[in-house]
């Protein structure tokens, strides 16, 4: 479970988060909508540790992620992401960029290391291309692979930040299938997006961001289909028009 | 031989001189090259007045002419004598003007490294040792190679200096020979095709293994 309780962080001066508290279920898919700069994937960021946080909390599975004692190595193993850039490792080959953090941080050896990847390439489509270097992937199958990468570590929860914003639209598809599947298999998922029909079809939950807070958060039929704030309405009508 | 004073003799001096060109260049690019690996991957994550300090030293090293450290530290050795031979000086000296253009180099390689490309890298988990060994340096050396090859070619070439402290290398030991034998062009010539050689496989390499990378 992940528990986010008054978090507030700035850049500097600037207040992006004022004051957000969240609790993800295990199982759960949630997705994270709003305008750009309305704190989405800034929050998400928190949630590994990857950028600190000025006040209150964020806890998974009991473990309180901004704590000094909290050994961030450790609970990232537990939470994968996946960003926007998909940030493949270029010097690697597609089989080694998915074993490298399995090698590396779980300590497998080479053959456990390189089952595990090909077993998650395979999962996201990609068992043709293990000798393959990143280069030679269109964006969407970097994108995938980047999942594999991140799902090899066997986490318990995804983020994903924006996955599909970079890629041409005819790619989009695919990757967006690769996390239906995820979601049926059970994975807690945080999704940042602005792909309103994959967050209408896939989540539990929708959660409107407006101005680093959450303006509103609920099924995806009644944000969708009868949002209860203005800003929720204006928001997706903008997003429907364009 | 060559109908002159010149004997093979002399050439034989000569290539033992490159001998000693070439085990000064080795000891200095490699001396240079990890002093400057550790300076130049701690800089850009160092805090600022650690990082000014770091850039203060290796800007003195890089601006007095490498013939006045030479003397410097060889001086240095005798003041506090320290008694270490004359070729050990030379190689101190020349690793350290060495580290200060090594460090830049790696900093650039360090910097050329996208940020997200390694917060992908520490999102999986991995430490910032492990960021650095694995994804890093294996991706900032195909930045860092050429200018580290260049570097390697000029420090071969800047060992001539050292024989004014009084080190016999190549060029040392082909002016003593030319002072004998008056055979100015003929000597350095050879010198030179000496230098040459050296030179030429490590640049070639270098060029190879960029290639290579350039096909990834």
């Amino acid at each position: 479970m992940i528990e986010v309780s008054d978090v507030r962080k700035s850049f500097g001066k600037l207040e992006v988060l004022k004051g957000i508290n969240l609790t993800v279920k295990k199982g759960e898919v949630l997705s994270m909508i709003g305008g750009s700069g309305s704190g989405k994937s800034t929050m998400l960021m928190c949630i590994n540790g990857l950028e600190p946080i000025q006040s209150g909390r964020i806890v998974v599975d009991g473990i309180d992620v901004h704590a000094k004692s909290t050994d961030l190595n450790h609970l990232r193993k537990r939470i994968g992401i996946v960003f926007q850039q998909w940030n493949a490792f270029p010097h690697l080959t597609v089989l080694e960029n998915v074993m490298l953090a399995p090698r590396k941080v779980l300590k497998k050896n080479r053959q456990e290391a390189e089952q595990i990847a090909v077993r998650h390439l395979k999962h996201v489509g990609l068992g043709e291309k293990l000798k393959v270097f990143p280069s030679r992937l269109s964006g969407g199958q970097q994108q995938r692979m980047a999942i594999a990468r991140a799902l090899a570590m066997s986490p318990d929860y995804m983020l994903f930040d924006e996955v599909t914003s970079a890629l041409d639209p005819q790619l989009v598809g695919e990757v967006l299938d690769t996390m239906r599947m995820l979601s049926k298999e059970g994975m807690t998922m945080i999704v940042v997006t602005h792909e309103m029909r994959f967050a209408r079809e896939v989540s539990d939950r929708v959660a409107y961001f407006h101005q680093g807070k959450i303006h509103e958060i609920g099924s995806p039929e009644q944000i969708f289909g009868s949002p209860n704030q203005p800003e929720t309405a204006n928001f997706l009508k903008s997003v429907h028009g364009a | 031989m060559f109908a002159s004073p010149l004997r093979w003799n002399d050439v034989w001096l000569m290539l033992q001189g490159a001998g000693v060109t070439l085990s000064l260049t080795f000891w200095a690019v490699l001396g240079g090259t990890l002093l400057g690996l550790i300076l130049g991957v701690v800089r850009p994550s160092s805090r600022w007045w650690v990082s000014a300090m770091i850039g203060f030293v290796l800007d003195i090293f890089r601006s007095v002419p490498l013939l006045i450290q030479l003397v410097l530290v060889n001086s240095f050795n005798s003041i506090v004598g320290l008694r270490l031979p004359v070729f050990t000086v030379a190689c101190v000296a020349l690793a350290l003007y060495t580290a200060a253009y090594c460090a830049e180099v790696v900093r650039s390689g360090v910097l050329a490294v996208p940020l997200t490309t390694r917060r992908a890298a520490r999102s999986l988990g991995m430490s910032w040792w492990q960021d650095i060994t694995s994804i890093v340096l294996p991706m900032g050396m195909r930045v860092m190679l050429p200018t580290w090859i260049g570097l390697t070619l000029g420090v071969m070439k800047d060992t001539a200096l050292v024989l004014w402290i009084g080190v016999a290398e190549l060029l040392k030991t082909s002016q003593s020979i030319i002072t004998r034998t008056q055979e100015p062009l003929l000597v350095l010539a050879i010198a030179g095709l000496i230098y040459f050689v050296i030179s030429y496989p490590i640049a070639r390499a270098g060029m190879r293994l960029e290639k290579k990378w350039n096909t990834q």
